[in-house]
């Protein structure tokens, strides 16, 4: 490659650099923002350098309980990503031979991705009112609602993060050789050892990825959360009500926080990507392990 | 990736070498009753939590409301209401008239920028950047942010386009303008500016996906036969890559166009849009006003993608 590039490269090359400082340029000013002196303002020029706003925050003086927030959004995350990994190693593996509804499944998975959020957020929250009354007209009078975060709230997630589950389940599948399935059936493994011994320990490192995306995009996800969480609020719906109110750094060093959290879960989750496959090159395939 | 056939070929012909070997606990459960047990639970998710959803946003639009509650009588009201003066006022706009041509304004805009952007940073790493390791490492680079908030990304230009904002500062210091430019933010400038900004991502990945899976013989080809760079862009590669641009744009069209949080935080919560009038009946209680707008929204969103569909079969590119 020192044969020497063509100019377009040179010109395309400006442009990603651009796109890149576009992307990341203002995200790095709120996280610099947030560690403001005490009298600084929403702009810049940096009025002191200090962990106020940060330590004011951790403080709670705020008027939302950002620490209960904290927790809840976190719970949710976690289970979100837990059910997101689980159903769509699952539905890949289903979706390698034919089976009935099959399209049905695929365009339910497209639809639920691209049909406005608001939409889905409020078609689920019209589904638990109907439910509520329902419960109220017939078994107790003083029920209050089975709406909130593990019901109506998991549910709108999991609408948003199985799709990208399932579209990165094909794209592993699209490039898996099942010659290695066979190798381990005409060895006498069983559709399970076959599962946890070959397809498994090939297939982790995207599995991973699939947890990555499942939690991250709970862990922010707003629209379908809007309508559908219930009596409580995430973190980002705290957030989003604090644009229209705050006027001091506090929302920034809310902002930074909420992004330490995602960097920390993307960092770990591309770190044991990494590891798995430096592994996977090292020892050649995992395939096989504990079936000899 | 492949085509799905592909695979499923592949695997269903595996499966069938497979049950020749006739293991016991394989034979007993039927290789469809396996496929009904993965696939299942998510069914049942998308069954629970999005068919069914929809189904009651239908229904419920045609219900009658007050002001207190939902009152399960079929009504068109949540309908006429929405189209309040709209036949009395012809040959002008009535306000759902004017708010879907400026949602699609908006959206034709960020379409359009976010098309060029996006194209171009695919090319790039499709076509410039050879070493796999690079590519990956950039096209991660790309992603990191889609894996962030989309509220702080949103906040985050605060500080840049607000009154005493950077850009502010810079335009007044060089001397370019007297005071403070003030349509910078809380406008549909900063709303165009921020769903570009978020929703880029959502074209570069298609389009590259695309660019990746074209073979780099063909270009080599249309050099040889002669053909400038722009020819080759324009019948090699635009063609080839057709497919994500396509289904980019879906992504693309179909977010704006429902989009009720950037367009309410960038432009101050002062703009008109689709998806801002369903939020704005939700906050008013308004249950079947809100279900009669979000399935206009739908249908309108089916419309689009219909018509874009036409060009390119999604199943078979995925």
């Amino acid at each position: 490659m020192t044969e020497g590039r063509p100019r377009s490269f040179y010109v395309l090359a400006i442009f990603f650099a651009a796109y890149v400082l576009f992307l990341y340029g203002p995200m790095i000013a709120i996280y610099i923002l947030s560690f403001q002196g005490p009298q600084g303002g929403l702009t810049f020029p940096m009025n002191g350098v200090s962990t106020y706003w940060l330590a004011k925050l951790f403080q709670g003086t705020g008027i939302v309980d950002l620490g209960a927030a904290f927790r809840r959004s976190l719970l949710l995350g976690l289970v979100v990503m837990a059910v997101t990994v689980v159903l769509s190693v699952a539905a890949g593996m289903a979706f390698r031979r034919k089976f009935r509804a099959q399209s049905i499944l695929f365009y339910s998975a497209i639809a639920s991705l691209i049909v406005p959020s608001i939409i889905t957020s409020l078609g689920i929250s019209l589904e638990f009112r109907i439910i509520d009354d329902l419960i109220k007209a017939h078994w107790n009078e003083n029920f209050e609602t089975s709406m909130g975060l593990l019901t109506s709230g998991l549910g709108a997630h999991l609408t948003w993060t199985l799709p990208f589950g399932l579209l990165i389940m094909f794209a592993i599948f699209n490039r898996f050789d099942p010659r290695l399935e066979e190798a381990a059936r005409d060895l006498g493994a069983t559709p399970w050892q076959t599962f946890r011994h070959v397809v498994l320990p090939i297939i982790l490192p995207s599995v991973i990825g699939i947890g990555l995306f499942g939690f991250t995009l709970s862990w922010d996800e707003l629209a379908r959360s809007s309508q559908a969480i219930g009596p409580v609020n995430t973190l980002p719906l705290d957030l989003q009500g604090l644009t229209t109110t705050v006027t001091k750094p506090d929302i920034y060093a809310l902002g930074t926080v909420i992004s330490a959290v995602s960097f920390a879960v993307i960092s770990l989750a591309l770190g044991t990507i990494h590891m798995l496959n430096k592994r996977q090159a090292a020892k050649g395939s995992d395939a096989g392990k504990g079936l000899v | 990736m492949d085509t799905s056939e592909n695979i499923l070929h592949q695997a269903s012909s595996g499966l069938a070498r497979g049950s020749d070997t006739a293991r016991a606990k394989a034979a007993r459960l039927s290789p469809s009753f396996i496929s009904w047990l993965q696939a299942g639970p998510m069914m049942l998710v998308f069954l629970a939590f999005f068919l069914i959803p929809l189904v009651f946003v239908v229904i419920v639009s045609f219900w009658d409301y007050n002001e207190y509650q939902l009152l399960p009588a079929f009504s068109g009201r949540g309908y006429t209401d929405t189209f309040e003066g709209c036949i009395a006022q012809i040959p002008d706009l009535c306000t759902i008239g004017k708010t879907y041509l400026k949602t699609l304004k908006l959206c034709f805009m960020v379409w359009a920028i976010t098309l060029f952007i996006g194209f171009w940073v695919a090319y790039f790493l499709a076509f410039h950047v050879k070493s796999k390791t690079w590519q990956m490492g950039l096209s991660l680079l790309c992603t990191i942010p889609f894996w962030t908030s989309n509220v702080i990304r949103m906040i985050a230009w605060i500080p840049l386009l607000g009154r005493n904002g950077l850009v502010n500062s810079g335009l007044v210091k060089s001397g370019l303008v007297n005071q403070p430019v003030e349509w910078l933010l809380f406008s549909e400038f900063s709303v165009v500016l921020a769903l570009v900004h978020l929703f880029t991502f959502f074209m570069v990945v298609p389009i590259f996906n695309s660019m990746v899976r074209i073979d780099k013989s063909l270009i080599e080809a249309a050099y040889d036969a002669g053909a400038t760079g722009f020819q080759t862009l324009v019948n090699v590669v635009i063609p080839l890559a057709k497919p994500g641009i396509v289904i980019g744009s879906i992504f693309v069209i179909t977010i704006v166009m429902g989009d009720f949080i950037t367009i309410g935080v960038m432009g101050g919560q002062q703009i008109a849009a689709a998806g801002k009038i369903i939020e704005t009946r939700l906050n008013a209680l308004q249950f079947p006003a809100a279900a009669a707008n979000a399935v206009i929204l739908l249908a309108i969103t089916f419309l689009i993608i219909t018509m874009m569909s036409r060009i390119v079969d999604i199943r078979k590119e995925l």
